[in-house]
């Protein structure tokens, strides 16, 4: 009970130290570059609080549930030896978290609205529907695509670096032929796709397969899959972008 | 009532979020792995340690920083702030956004530091390089990144220039890196740039896009606001490597300053 409540406490004393910095950055502008009284302190503190609590048990969970799982699951599959369902449960889980991320639904409906003030269709409810939902999954299958071909990579030991300047090849090629409204939304959305839950389990499923086979180093190749699946949804959707 | 409800509403949309991953694990661990989960219970306590953590940090962002960043981000770029009072109005040129760039430095350096994603993937590297990579070290080299990332894309919205220009800018010095920097440190960097941009640093950044292309005559929000997120995902790709060469450099030097002794 004792060594639980030293634990939690420890933890805690690293999310204060972490939120610190933009608490000051927010109380800095707010007080001496606008000279703006805070509005709502009650909430601010409270809501502070809240952040704080809510990341000191996220960090736990981390260390308990998704990083134990994401590892255990790599050994697994590496001692199963089959390689069809690792990359099966690979593309899964990149297309499974990615399709319901509530940051790409926001861009998604985005993208639809700025589609239909260029024209590019019509500016119709269903049509702007079926356009958000088509980036949607375009995006979600990219990531699906990203996880399947890092794992590949990490069970093969390619170099990282070749396949990503391949990535960016693409990107710099498609650039100039994507429509002009696209382009900014197709960069933004390698960012957005990486939610907070994918990116422990990932990162944990690469490291335990790196580790799990032999002739891998887990930092050369256990890495890398968050690189990819920030990478292709910017082709996807500059893709999405042409052919629509 | 009202807060009850956005709890309500936070937790539903955090459970359907948590939803289809957890049955793609248990799915594939029951079907296709067909072994028990080892340490079931623990896996399970931590599920809901990382469910109920994330609905109390969304929640909390939700009512004390976002409102505050939003309005922030508003005030800062709105045309008679930046011309301070009583001053006469006239076209506004770059320079007149200093504080503007300030603030999205700032942010972006902070939220990136508050970022769990990052949080989790500095642990792992940690562990991974038996602690030769700090928690602290790889974490404020990233969020320099994004400082640099977040800046440079605001004078972009300011300027009015392409933002490919400066993807592919970009590109070019993380390609030079790449030959140059230490082979471990590469994954891990390029891993760093999509792990920042998420929970915290996306929609405090999204609104000073937004609020800055609807100051900056000429710009349209919904074609100028983009283009923050990708260029805050490109800088800390370089910050790290930059982290791993000097730190490689000052050993070297360390070393040969010791053999050069004996």
């Amino acid at each position: 009970m004792w060594k639980q409540i030293a634990d939690f406490w420890h933890v805690l004393r690293g999310s204060i130290r972490d939120l610190a910095p933009i608490i000051l950055v927010i109380g800095f502008f707010q007080l001496v570059v606008l000279r703006q009284p805070i509005p709502n302190l009650g909430d601010l503190v409270m809501g502070t609080l809240l952040v704080l609590l809510g990341l000191t048990l996220f960090v736990r969970g981390l260390d308990m549930g998704l990083f134990p799982i994401g590892e255990s699951m790599a050994f697994s599959f590496a001692r199963k030896g089959s390689l069809f369902w690792l990359l099966l449960f690979a593309f899964a889980l990149g297309f499974g978290t990615t399709v319901a991320e509530p940051a790409l639904i926001a861009v998604a409906n985005e993208a639809a609205s700025v589609a239909a003030d260029a024209q590019i269709i019509a500016s119709s409810e269903s049509a702007r529907g079926a356009y958000a939902l088509g980036l949607r999954l375009t995006v979600a299958l990219s990531v699906g695509v990203a996880i399947l071909l890092g794992v590949f990579r990490i069970i093969k030991g390619w170099p990282l670096h070749y396949m990503i300047m391949v990535g960016y090849l693409g990107v710099v090629v498609m650039t100039p032929l994507a429509p002009k409204e696209i382009i900014g939304i197709a960069y933004d959305s390698g960012g957005v796709t990486t939610s907070t839950i994918t990116v422990p389990l990932v990162t944990a499923l690469g490291v335990g397969l790196a580790m799990s086979i032999e002739g891998r180093n887990p930092m050369v190749d256990g890495f890398g899959l968050i690189a990819f699946a920030s990478l292709t949804p910017i082709i996807f959707v500059l893709g999405y972008g042409m052919l629509f | 009532m009202e807060t009850l409800s956005l709890y309500l509403d936070i937790l539903l949309g955090t459970i359907r979020d948590v939803l289809p991953i957890a049955a793609i694990l248990f799915g594939f661990q029951i079907f296709v792995l067909r072994r028990p989960v080892p340490q079931l219970k623990r896996v399970l306590t931590g599920f809901v340690y990382v469910l109920l953590g994330m609905v109390l940090f969304l929640q909390g962002l939700e009512q004390a920083l976002f409102p505050l960043g939003r309005l922030m981000a508003a005030q800062l770029t709105d045309p008679a702030f930046i011309l301070g009072d009583g001053a006469v109005a006239r076209v506004l040129s770059w320079t007149d956004y200093g504080w503007v760039y300030l603030f999205g430095a700032l942010l972006g350096f902070s939220t990136a530091l508050a970022e769990p994603a990052l949080i989790a993937v500095a642990m792992k590297a940690r562990e991974v390089s038996a602690g030769s990579i700090g928690v602290w070290g790889l974490r404020v080299a990233v969020a320099l990144g994004v400082a640099v990332g977040v800046m440079l894309g605001t004078f972009r919205i300011v300027t009015g220039t392409p933002l490919h220009y400066y993807i592919i800018a970009a590109y070019i010095i993380v390609i030079v890196q790449t030959a140059f920097a230490p082979r471990i440190i590469i994954p891990l960097a390029y891993d760093s740039g999509g792990v920042t941009t998420s929970t915290v640093t996306v929609p405090l950044v999204m609104a000073l896009g937004l609020g800055l292309a609807n100051t900056v005559p000429g710009s349209s929000p919904l074609l100028d606001g983009f283009g923050m997120i990708a260029l805050a995902c490109l800088f800390p790709i370089m910050a790290v490597m930059t982290y791993a060469q000097l730190s490689e450099w000052r050993a070297r030097r360390r070393h040969d300053r010791e053999t050069g002794q004996d």
